[in-house]
C-alpha cells in the first residue's frame, strides 16, 4: 500500500509506472469477482431453460429471450398463485418508500430538537437512540409480534412500515444528528431574530441544507429496509409479503421443474431498486460522508 | 427617552458571573461600540439584548419596554453575525426579504423593500444569486440588507469585519459609518479591534472580565481612560505607563521619574488642581500618549511642553511620523516624531513633552486620578 501510495504521489516521469499497471490488474480482479456472479445471473435470465441445462453456466446465450423477465414478474407460481412477483414487488415499494420517508424526517427532527434546542439529558436520549443501532433483530421479534398484535398491525404492511421506522430513525438520527452538530448555529439565530418559529426553521433552514446527509440516510435506509427478510418473513404473510420473502418462496419451491432463468429474472427485479438508488445518488453518497465526517 | 437602556444586567453561569451588573444607557441614533479583549462578555451581552441568550438579572429595555422576556422577533430588532449566517439554500433577494415573508408582508411591498435595500447597498444585480456565489465583502452586504429591510429600532452588529481582510476592513468599516450618519439608526455594534470602536462609536464602552470599564465617548476614554486598561486597550501603539511620584517642586507641583544613576526626570505639571496638591508626595503612575511626547511633533500649547533629554533605543518609521522608543527614566516609552527626525538609535536626543495630556493614576487601583 505504502509503495502506490508513494508512487502515485510522484509526479510521473516514465509514463505509466510499474505500481500503476499492478493496482489496475488487482482492481480489475476484484471487480471481476464481484461482477461475475451478476454477469452469470444477467445471461441466465436471458436464456431458454433448454439452453441451461444443455449449455455452459458462462457461455453467453444463443437465442436472447425475454420471456423468463416476462414469466417471472406476471406469471410465475409463489406458493399457490401464479401471477408472478409484481404484486410482492409493490408490496416492497408500499413498505420501503414510506418507511425511509418517515424514519429520515424523523431521524432529522430528533436531531434538530437534539443539536439545536439542547435540552437537559439530550445526550442521554441521543445514546439511548444510538443504541438502538445495536440491538440485533432476532432479540426482538417475539415483543415485536406481540404489540404489533396489540395493535391490530399483525400481518400488514403498515405494520411492517412501523417495525422499520423503529430501526431506521436510530441510524436516521445517528447520521442527522453528526450533521447538525457542523451546522451553524449563526443559522438558527438569524432565523429566530428573522421571525422564523421553530417548525419553520426546520423546514425552511436546516431542511433545504441538509441535501448531502438526507441522500446518505436515504441510501443506507432504503437498501437495508428493501433487503430485508427476516422482519418480512416473521411479520407478513400471504399477499403482504416483501419482495425477499416472494422470491425465497419462489426459489425455494419443491414441486415442479426449477426455472432456473425465472429465478435469475425475478432476483435481478429484486436488486433493481437498491442498485438504481446508488447509481443515480452514489455521488451524494460519498459526499455525504465526508459532509458528516469532516467538519465545515 | 433613552433607545436603549441596559440596568443592573447580570449573567450568570450556575456560580460563574460572566457579566456583573451592566449599566448603560443610549440615546435615539446613537452608535455605541462594545469592545473588549475576547471572552469580556461584550457578546453575550449583544446576544442577550438580541433575545438569543436569556438574562440572569436586571433589565433591558429597549424603547421603555422591558424586553427581557420577550422573544427575539418581537424585539424589533435585527442582527448582522460575524458569519454573516445568510441561508444558503436562498437566493440574495430570499435571504433579505425572508424576514418580511415571515411578517406577511404582501408580495409586491417586500419586492419593492428588497429593491429599495439593493440599491443602497448596490447589490442590485446580485439579487438572483446564491450567497455561495459571492465575495466576503458582498456576503458582508448582504448580511447587512437583511437587517435594513425591515427597519427595526436597533441593529445589533457582532464583529461583522472580523472575517474580512485587511483592506476590505476598512471599506467596510466607512461604508457602515455612512449608512450610520444616513439613517440615523441606533446601532449596538460588538468587536475586539479598538481602531474600529475608535472610528465608528459616538460611545464606546469598554468591558474586561464581565465588568464595564467606562462608558464615554471615543475621545472622552482616549484622553480620560478611567483606568490603566482602558489607557493601554485604546490607542495604538498604546499609552506609556511610567511609575512616578508627585511632589513640590519650587512650590508648584511636578511629577519625578526616578533614573538610574542619573538625574531624575522632574515635570512640573500643567495647570495643577487642588486634586494635585492632595497628592502630593504620593506615588502615582503617569500616563503618556506617544504624541504627548515628541520632537515638535503636531501641536501643542507652549507653556504645556516641557523638555526632557533622552536616550532614544530604537527609531520605527511609519511614513506619517517615526514611532521612537526612548529610554526615559528606568522605563522604555514609545515617542511620536516627526516623519524626518534627527534621532539617531543609540544616542541621546532633546524631547518634549506635553503635559496638558498627562494623565494620572493611583498605582494601587490602577483608578484615575487626575
Amino acid at each position: 500500500m505504502a509503495s502506490i501510495a508513494l508512487e502515485t504521489a510522484r509526479p510521473r516521469r516514465h509514463g505509466i509506472p510499474v505500481a500503476r499497471i499492478i493496482l489496475f490488474i488487482l482492481l480489475g480482479l476484484f471487480a471481476l469477482v464481484y461482477l461475475l456472479p451478476f454477469f452469470i445471473m444477467v445471461i441466465t435470465s436471458l436464456k431458454s431453460l433448454d439452453e441451461i441445462r444443455a449449455g455452459n453456466l458462462v457461455a453467453l446465450p444463443e437465442v436472447v429471450t425475454f420471456q423468463p423477465w416476462i414469466d417471472a414478474w406476471g406469471k410465475a407460481c409463489i406458493g399457490l398463485t401464479c401471477e408472478g412477483i409484481h404484486g410482492y414487488f409493490w408490496n416492497s415499494v408500499k413498505m420501503a418508500v414510506p418507511a425511509v420517508a418517515i424514519a429520515t424526517l424523523v431521524g432529522a427532527f430528533n436531531s434538530y430538537v437534539m443539536t439545536k434546542w439542547r435540552f437537559r439529558g439530550a445526550d442521554i436520549v441521543f445514546a439511548l437512540i444510538l443504541f438502538g443501532c445495536f440491538i440485533p433483530f432476532q432479540i426482538v421479534l417475539v415483543p415485536m409480534a406481540q404489540i404489533l398484535g396489540l395493535l391490530g398491525l399483525a400481518s400488514s404492511t403498515s405494520g411492517l412500515v412501523m417495525v422499520h421506522v423503529i430501526y431506521g430513525l436510530c441510524f436516521s438520527t445517528l447520521y442527522f444528528r453528526n450533521f447538525y452538530m457542523a451546522f451553524p448555529d449563526e443559522l438558527v439565530k438569524a432565523a429566530m431574530i428573522d421571525g422564523a418559529g421553530f417548525f419553520r426553521i426546520f423546514f425552511k433552514i436546516l431542511l433545504p441544507n441538509s441535501l448531502p446527509i438526507i441522500v446518505v440516510t436515504v441510501i443506507w435506509l432504503f437498501t437495508n429496509i428493501w433487503n430485508d427478510f427476516l422482519f418480512g418473513a416473521s411479520f407478513t404473510g400471504g399477499g403482504s409479503q416483501p419482495m425477499t420473502v416472494a422470491l425465497n418462496n419462489l426459489v425455494n419451491s419443491s414441486t415442479g421443474v426449477k426455472e432456473y432463468n425465472v429465478h435469475m429474472a425475478a432476483a435481478i427485479i429484486a436488486a433493481l431498486p437498491t442498485l438504481a438508488v446508488y447509481v443515480f445518488a452514489g455521488r451524494y453518497f460519498v459526499r455525504g460522508l465526508m459532509a458528516g465526517a469532516v467538519k465545515g | 427617552m433613552p433607545s436603549l437602556s441596559i440596568r443592573n444586567v447580570v449573567k450568570s453561569y450556575g456560580s460563574v458571573d460572566i457579566l456583573k451588573s451592566i449599566n448603560i444607557d443610549i440615546a435615539d441614533s446613537e452608535f455605541l461600540v462594545l469592545v473588549g479583549p475576547s471572552g469580556c462578555g461584550k457578546s453575550t451581552l449583544l446576544s442577550m439584548i438580541a433575545g438569543l441568550d436569556s438574562i440572569s438579572g436586571g433589565q433591558i429595555i429597549i424603547d421603555g419596554q422591558v424586553v427581557n422576556d420577550l422573544h427575539p422577533k418581537d424585539r424589533d430588532i435585527a442582527m448582522v453575525f460575524q458569519s454573516y449566517a445568510l441561508y444558503p439554500n436562498m437566493t440574495v433577494a430570499e435571504n433579505i426579504g425572508f424576514g418580511l415573508e415571515i411578517r406577511g408582508v404582501p408580495k409586491a411591498e417586500r419586492e419593492a423593500a428588497i429593491q429599495r435595500v439593493a440599491k443602497q447597498l448596490q447589490i442590485e444585480p446580485m439579487l438572483k444569486r446564491k450567497p455561495s456565489q459571492l465575495s466576503g465583502g458582498q456576503r458582508q452586504r448582504v448580511a447587512m440588507g437583511r437587517a435594513l429591510v425591515r427597519n427595526p429600532k436597533i441593529f445589533l452588529f457582532d464583529e461583522p469585519l472580523s472575517n474580512l481582510d485587511a483592506k476590505l476592513r476598512v471599506e467596510m468599516r466607512t461604508e457602515i459609518k455612512k449608512l450610520h450618519q444616513r439613517l440615523g439608526t441606533t446601532i449596538v455594534y460588538v468587536t475586539h479591534d479598538q481602531i474600529e470602536a475608535m472610528t465608528l462609536a459616538t460611545r464606546i464602552a469598554i468591558m474586561k472580565n464581565g465588568v464595564l470599564q467606562q462608558l464615554g465617548t471615543p475621545k472622552e476614554v482616549y484622553e480620560t481612560p478611567a483606568n490603566t486598561f482602558v489607557a493601554t486597550f485604546i490607542g495604538s501603539p498604546s499609552m506609556n505607563l511610567v511609575p512616578a511620584r508627585l511632589e513640590g517642586v519650587d512650590g508648584k507641583p511636578a511629577v519625578r521619574v526616578a533614573n538610574d544613576g542619573g538625574e531624575p526626570i522632574v515635570l512640573p505639571l500643567y495647570r495643577p488642581t487642588r486634586e494635585h496638591e492632595r497628592l502630593a508626595g504620593q506615588n502615582v503612575i503617569l500616563g503618556l500618549r506617544p504624541e504627548a511626547i515628541t520632537d515638535g511633533f503636531g501641536e501643542h500649547p507652549a507653556e504645556a511642553l516641557r523638555r526632557v533629554s533622552c536616550p532614544v533605543e530604537v527609531t520605527e518609521p511609519t511614513g506619517p511620523d517615526t514611532l521612537a522608543v526612548l529610554k526615559f527614566g528606568r522605563n522604555e516609552v514609545t515617542a511620536r516624531l516627526k516623519p524626518e527626525t534627527e534621532a539617531v538609535p543609540g544616542q541621546p536626543g532633546q524631547f518634549m513633552v506635553d503635559m496638558s495630556k498627562a494623565v494620572l493614576f493611583n498605582p494601587e487601583t490602577e483608578q484615575r486620578v487626575a
